[in-house]
């Protein structure tokens, strides 16, 4: 089911942890919706000094959260905030399309962690958004019944599809 | 490495007594039993020495079963053919929220047809209430399916019991005993069941054939129109090899089906009990007796299903999981969320589901293989923190 570069990354994921004292943390996800994933950045210079994340999630999360890290990991925060969702999959030599969702999350919980670092370094807080909705949009409940998605949909409402 | 399965729900293999009853009908006796002659003949009475054998197998009369596809054909038809004779009487159906997809979808669309449904709660265990089943009848109630055992989780349902009420207000009652029928006893008069659906993969026959018992005088309407085989409630050529190894996996059974069980409980029970001890927070899913015999679930707090899974299968074993992660829909098993487990422990879901070919030996592997698996994801996991117990070590 999954590519020899996802099952290589699930088996040995680059950069597990938390960093103490992080510069930057993001955290996207719901358990309804499968996947947690939070991520600590240490930033110098404008540069990702070291990246390190914990996830909640099945295979194919696993395997995004440590390919994030590596391709984010020396990036100019510029840089890593372009990293996106399909290069995400690109670099993992492709995912099940049910999986998709979960290469979202990873580049998500990067910049959010980002974000985090930016908005402190100006004195503000970073405001969290409400519910994550962008957490689950899963391509799943773009096709299905949001009847017989109750679980994933009861997160999605209040994303603005 | 040592394959162990323990995933016999989602495919249990061939006896090989079942296998060498079906080879003659791959090969020399392929003969259709419509046919006049003797080529057909011969296969008609085969056919009808495996309705007998599985007609035993439930106590039924043979005229009463009929062959179908599988479990979901016999829940489709039982659930559509029941509703569409009985329109004229009432469009209320009664049911519970542990269904297997077979039935939730059947239900689902006779709701689109205009059916009304009732699906009953179950306890932290569940299991569904027989009174609320006589709480939810009205005048209009045409219908009353409740399954047998959820192979998800194990528990066995009461169905002696709401079968008994069902009688008494003469509504027909069907149950899905896929997970059942040829596992452990089931005998449609002790059930009181009018209807009754089965597969024979669960107890070691071929995959795509099972069966539909009809209780005599029980109307309903085919769900497939054509030709006149299964005494023309079930239109098409039959599934020759799949009813004859249905027929000897059944007459196996018979005879086999308590040392199988004598067999299976305990393995059962030693993961039941050891996952929990070894690991911390892992809990059990379902009821503890009233279970199927090879059935093992529990949930593992801070981890996701797939991901345990995926490590086991490396190491050789085999199992499932409810996790969201792991079913098509990306979806939370409906079954634990209506035994009150929220979604994210549910995400944590470990299915082992035990058959004849697992040994002592294998329940050990998976007792020294699991809980390094269940640390090293749990140090990954954002929402596992150490708590004190294990902070000390």
């Amino acid at each position: 089911m999954y590519s020899e570069i996802v099952m290589e990354h699930f088996k040995n994921p680059r950069n597990v942890g938390e960093i103490p004292n992080a510069d930057g943390v993001g955290e996207v996800g719901n358990p309804a919706c499968g996947d947690i994933m939070a991520f600590y950045i240490k930033v110098k210079d404008n540069v990702l000094e070291d990246v390190k994340f914990k996830t909640f999630g099945c295979g194919a999360a696993i395997a995004v959260s440590s390919m994030v890290s590596e391709m984010a990991k020396g990036k100019t925060l510029d840089e890593a905030m372009k990293i996106s969702n399909k290069s995400v999959i690109e670099a993992l030599d492709g995912l099940p399309q049910k999986k998709h969702h979960c290469s979202n999350l990873g580049a998500d919980a990067l910049h959010r962690a980002i974000e985090d670092y930016r908005a402190k370094q100006k004195g503000e807080k970073f405001q969290k958004p409400e519910d994550s909705p962008e957490a689950c949009s899963c391509p799943v409940c773009d096709v299905n019944d949001p009847e017989e998605a109750p679980y994933c949909a009861s997160v999605c409402e209040h994303s603005s599809k | 490495m040592r394959t162990i399965n323990m995933d016999h729900v989602a495919a249990s293999p061939l006896l090989p007594e079942v296998i060498e009853a079906m080879m003659p009908f791959l090969t020399v006796k392929f003969g259709n039993p419509s046919s006049m002659h003797s080529l057909g003949a011969d296969v008609a009475e085969e056919i009808d020495a495996a309705r007998t054998n599985v007609a035993q197998l439930i106590n039924a009369k043979d005229q009463e079963v009929f062959f179908t596809s599988g479990g979901t054909e016999a829940n489709n038809w039982a659930l559509k053919g029941i509703a569409s004779t009985n329109r004229s009487r009432g469009n209320h159906i009664i049911t519970s929220s542990i269904e297997h997809f077979s039935i939730m979808h059947a239900v689902k669309a006779l709701e689109k047809q205009g059916f009304e449904v009732t699906r009953l709660p179950v306890d932290a265990y569940g299991i569904v209430d027989p009174q609320d089943v006589e709480r939810a009848i009205t005048q209009n109630t045409i219908l009353i399916s409740v399954m047998h055992a959820n192979n998800e989780m194990g528990s066995i349902q009461p169905i002696a019991e709401i079968g008994k009420i069902a009688r008494q207000y003469k509504i027909p009652f069907h149950t899905d005993a896929v997970a059942t029928a040829g596992v452990i006893p089931v005998d449609v008069d002790q059930l009181n069941v009018d209807l009754l659906s089965m597969a024979a993969n669960p107890f070691y026959g071929p995959q795509g054939v099972g069966a539909l018992y009809v209780r005599r005088g029980v109307k309903i309407s085919p769900l497939l129109d054509g030709g006149i085989q299964e005494g023309g409630y079930r239109a098409g050529t039959e599934n020759v090899v799949g009813i004859v190894g249905m027929g000897k996996a059944a007459e196996m059974a018979v005879v086999e089906m308590d040392a199988r069980i004598a067999h299976l409980i305990p393995l059962r029970d030693r993961l039941l009990t050891e996952i929990p001890a070894a690991i911390e927070e892992v809990d059990p899913v379902g009821h503890p007796t009233l279970r199927l015999p090879g059935n093992v679930s529990v949930t593992v707090k801070y981890v996701e299903g797939e991901s345990m899974l995926l490590f086991l299968d490396m190491e050789g074993i085999k199992i499932a999981s409810g996790s969201a992660c792991i079913s098509r829909s990306l979806k939370v098993s409906h079954v634990m969320l209506s035994m009150g487990i929220d979604a994210g422990t549910a995400q944590g879901s470990l299915l082992f589901t035990l058959g004849e070919d697992n040994t002592y030996e294998d329940v050990d592997d998976v007792l020294r293989i699991l809980p390094p698996i269940v640390q090293k994801l749990r140090d990954m996991s954002p929402l596992y923190k150490r708590s004190s117990k294990t902070k000390a070590s």
